[in-house]
């Protein structure tokens, strides 16, 4: 199969604009006659859920959670990038677009990403006027910081609740939706396989998670918005219930993936305590603004962070990268982590982190000017370390927190399903391989508010409208297959649960499919992955029944998935023997120890189609072409 | 400091209409560096291993944000630590050989589905019944167009950062939402966008609290002691304010 990218002609500030004229529209009177239905209610599914209610579509959403108001997305600390040029600091849509696309390490789909930029503004003032209260200066106007990766401040930013303020405003939009009729909301229900008919996705097979009822639900066409895939690490930033159930089960239905290998490991977060750990917490990249990254200079010296003189600590960042300092993108920041860490230079019990100090900081601007900024933070790191980060230095390490790789869309959001639409993480598109601060919370809400309004009604408008509905025989089939993974994943009964399988797989995947990856390792985990995934089904014991509220069982049905994907994740990462961005393979680094990438054999987006159970994936390539951004060797320097 | 043996009596209940009752369980090997959520993750797998049902509770973010733990800890809404959600309580704030009782949320606006779980939904009721600005994606004018001093627009985030968790509820000798309804009242009415729709989205706002079966509001102040994210009542005073103006001057 040929990937059709669907890039539109012409200069690259004109395509989205050509694009939305030649699009197809629907007619506001036909529109109420098509239904759609959204999965996730994050700032992607939440947005477009709104958006598509007040364009006139009936739409069904879904959530796994109590409320969409708990969606992910919500806990995004530090902001939102938008290239509005208020600091006047020199930034520009092609400033951001740039940006993005050296961010990415030259793996993103450029008309995406220059779409992403031009749209970064209406956000700002579609949530400004949601009544979403970002931080202002004393003038009233909206105030700006800086985050990694970019040397101007275009960050909004709402204490450090971005992401909840930006989320409790589409929540809002579309609670509104719902009150009108338009939306019809479905909270506690999980999407646990797609339906295609004639080669079109029509609805969705749902289990209920409070009495166990499976159900389908048939529409014109569906819009995924599930997030990312963090959690097959098992430990992440991500929340408990974030999976990647429903986009693998698109997967198998037919929907390329795109990228696996593409995993951002977030510098900052709070390190690991005990076995008992279930989630990591990250702690904004914002405090990079201010926080100053070091180790002692010498191996082994375990002398608490006050006793070790200026002259003896390393501040490896500023050190290295002169002109970036603390402030370098997200994968650079967490190799370098790693990297002294593996010197036997890390701090605390572990030996397995780094000091994140604000002494200087505070001297400097006073302690109270340091709260108002970072607070909140501050004190969500002393109720889960027990220590005042106003008079000890932060003790931090990389964690999984975000996933760039995902289905594969092309410039409409549609994936290769005609009628399935993937906005925000749970797409490849717009971050290629590494993504930058404040950026995931500006590409949800721009498929969702911007894009997917657009080229749905494209698709809608050129499709047969040709009155499925739920009991159609391929919905039945659906459902039959639903019911049987289940009765199978009860019936196996084994002695283990499905926390000590979820954490021995993510151990495997953070050992050889975390910041560094090896041939050796890559090709010897899909062999452990495998052994591990038969064990499973083997000696898996989930506690009580389908007919009830059953956490286990709900965690049981996404590990097994999470086993399918992290062998497509190994593969990729063995298949691309370059460094990119995120992924980081051994065998390619340049002297100093950066990533090398190898644009003449590597510059394209892997796409791997599903062939069948345990049988090998197959890869198909969009090559990706540079006409506005020249390669270079990515230098923080 | 040594791992801690605790004694847990726990809320259990089959589902919504089965009667429920606390089980008592004894938990050893307790760390203080765990969290709550981690301790009863600990718990759940042993019961596993028991061949018991575990304890169902609520709970994503695990980073006090998401507002969906909901455990009353020894009679406190989200337990001993002020101004914190459960999944952020950290188990130094226990010492060996306490009694530790755990309960769900209790009103009867929010029903228990299982164990420690309740439905909430009438939270999201109340907001969709007036707590938005009605403002379609794609009208609206320039960020910067309208500028709003900070000490409104602090004012209005202090309001803003409640997080749905139903503490307030929980704690309320009369189970009343008020805080909860307050709190996005007033971050809409401070802010110039909330204007246009002020008074009806009171109205609105608070008879469908009303009709969801929460108590009056006698100013206990509980909610705000424990409120995870310390939202004052002064918001009940407003709001309060808003609905006389509002029902003055609208009927």
């Amino acid at each position: 199969m040929t990937l059709d990218a669907k890039v539109p002609d012409g200069p690259i500030q004109d395509k989205w604009d050509n694009h939305r004229f030649k699009l197809k529209l629907v007619n506001p009177a036909n529109k109420r006659k098509y239904t759609v239905i959204v999965v996730g209610t994050g700032l992607g599914g939440g947005a477009a859920a709104a958006s598509l209610a007040e364009l006139g579509y009936n739409v069904i959403n879904f959530c796994i959670q109590d409320s969409p108001r708990r969606a992910h997305s919500i806990a995004a600390q530090g902001g939102i990038n938008a290239a509005k040029n208020y600091p006047n600091d020199g930034d520009s849509i092609w400033r951001l677009f740039y940006d993005t696309v050296k961010g990415g390490d030259y793996r993103s789909r450029e008309a995406n990403v220059y779409r992403l930029a031009q749209v970064s503004n209406n956000i700002i003032d579609q949530c400004v006027a949601q009544g979403v209260p970002f931080a202002r200066e004393y003038g009233g106007l909206l105030d700006n910081r800086s985050f990694g990766g970019a040397q101007v401040s275009r960050t909004f930013y709402a204490r450090g609740q971005t992401g909840q303020q930006l989320l409790l405003g589409a929540y809002s939009s579309l609670m509104r939706q719902v009150e009108t009729g338009k939306v019809r909301l479905f909270a506690r229900h999980e999407m646990l396989d797609l339906v295609v008919q004639n080669g079109h996705a029509r609805g969705i097979v749902t289990r209920n998670l409070v009495n166990g009822e499976i159900k389908s639900w048939a529409a014109d066409a569906v819009v995924l918005a599930t997030g990312g895939y963090g959690n097959v690490f098992y430990l992440s930033t991500n929340a408990k219930n974030s999976n990647a159930t429903a986009a693998w089960r698109c997967h198998k239905r037919g929907a390329f993936f795109a990228n696996p290998c593409y995993t951002q490991i977030h510098p900052t977060c709070i390190p690991v305590s005990g076995d008992y750990q279930s989630k990591l917490t990250l702690m904004s990249e914002s405090l990079r603004n201010d926080g100053r990254v070091w180790v002692p200079k010498t191996k082994g010296d375990n002398r608490s962070p006050d006793q070790i003189p200026e002259d003896e600590r390393d501040y490896y960042l500023e050190r290295r990268y002169p002109s970036f300092g603390n402030l370098v993108p997200r994968d650079v920041a967490s190799r370098n982590a790693k990297a002294v860490c593996d010197e036997g230079r890390g701090v605390g019990d572990t030996g397995l982190a780094v000091y994140l100090d604000f002494a200087d900081a505070i001297q400097r601007l006073g302690e109270d000017t340091i709260r108002d900024k970072y607070g909140n933070l501050f004190d969500m790191y002393e109720r889960i370390t027990g220590e005042n980060p106003y008079k000890v230095p932060m003790r931090i390490y990389p964690a999984v927190h975000y996933t760039m790789g995902g289905l594969w869309v092309d410039y409409n959001l549609m994936s290769t399903v005609p009628g399935l639409f993937v906005l925000g993480e749970a797409n490849f598109s717009d971050h290629g391989a590494n993504r930058l601060g404040a950026s995931a919370l500006m590409q949800g809400l721009a498929d969702g508010y911007f894009v997917v309004p657009y080229t749905i009604g494209d698709y809608l408008a050129g499709s047969d409208q040709n009155g499925t509905t739920a009991d159609d025989a391929e919905f039945k089939q659906t459902e039959q297959e639903v019911t049987a993974r289940l009765e199978e994943l009860l019936s196996i009964n084994g002695g283990k649960s499905v926390t000590e399988f979820h954490r021995e797989l993510g151990l495997l995947v953070w050992e050889h499919v975390g910041m560094a990856r090896n041939k050796a390792g890559l090709t010897k985990v899909v062999d452990e992955i495998r052994a591990l995934r038969e064990q499973f089904w083997q000696d898996l014991r989930i506690p009580g029944d389908q007919s009830q509220l059953n956490k286990n069982l709900e965690f049981a049905g996404r590990v097994a998935d999470y086993f399918e994907l992290s062998e497509l994740m190994a593969k990729d990462a063995l298949h691309r023997n370059e460094s990119c961005g995120g992924h980081f393979r051994e065998e390619s680094q340049t002297e100093e120890g950066e990533a090398k990438r190898n644009d003449d054999d590597f510059t394209y987006v892997a796409a791997w189609e599903y062939t069948g159970q345990d049988k090998e994936p197959k890869l198909n390539k969009e090559e990706l072409s540079f006409e506005n951004v020249k390669l270079t060797q990515r230098s923080y320097k | 400091m040594e791992n801690m043996t605790l004694l847990l009596k726990v809320w259990r209940q089959k589902n919504a209409e089965s009667k429920g009752q606390l089980v008592p369980y004894t938990l050893e090997g307790v760390s203080q560096h765990m969290s709550f959520l981690e301790m009863l993750d600990v718990l759940n797998e042993k019961l596993i291993k028991d061949d018991d049902d575990p304890v169902e509770f609520d709970n994503d973010c695990r980073e006090g944000i998401c507002g969906m733990c909901s455990l009353v800890i020894n009679g406190i809404a989200h337990g001993p630590q002020k101004a914190t959600a459960v999944c952020q309580l950290h188990m130094r704030h226990f010492k060996d050989g306490d009694t530790v009782t755990i309960e769900p949320w209790l009103a009867k606006a929010f029903p228990i589905l299982k164990d420690l779980v309740v439905d909430r939904s009438a939270f999201d009721r109340i907001i969709a019944a007036g707590g938005y600005v009605s403002m379609n994606a794609g009208g609206a004018p320039d960020a910067n167009s309208s500028p709003i001093a900070k000490a409104v627009a602090d004012d209005a985030m202090d309001a803003a950062s409640c997080i749905g968790c139903g503490a307030c509820v929980a704690a309320c000798p009369n189970a009343s939402a008020s805080l909860f309804t307050s709190a996005k009242i007033s971050q809409l009415a401070v802010l110039p966008q909330g204007q246009p729709e002020r008074k009806r989205r009171v109205l609105g706002m608070v008879k469908q609290m009303d009709s969801e079966g929460f108590g009056d509001c006698s100013n206990y102040a509980e909610c705000e002691a424990v409120c995870p994210k310390e939202i004052s009542i002064a918001h009940i005073a407003r709001m309060k304010r808003e609905y006389m103006k509002a029902a003055l001057t609208e009927a």
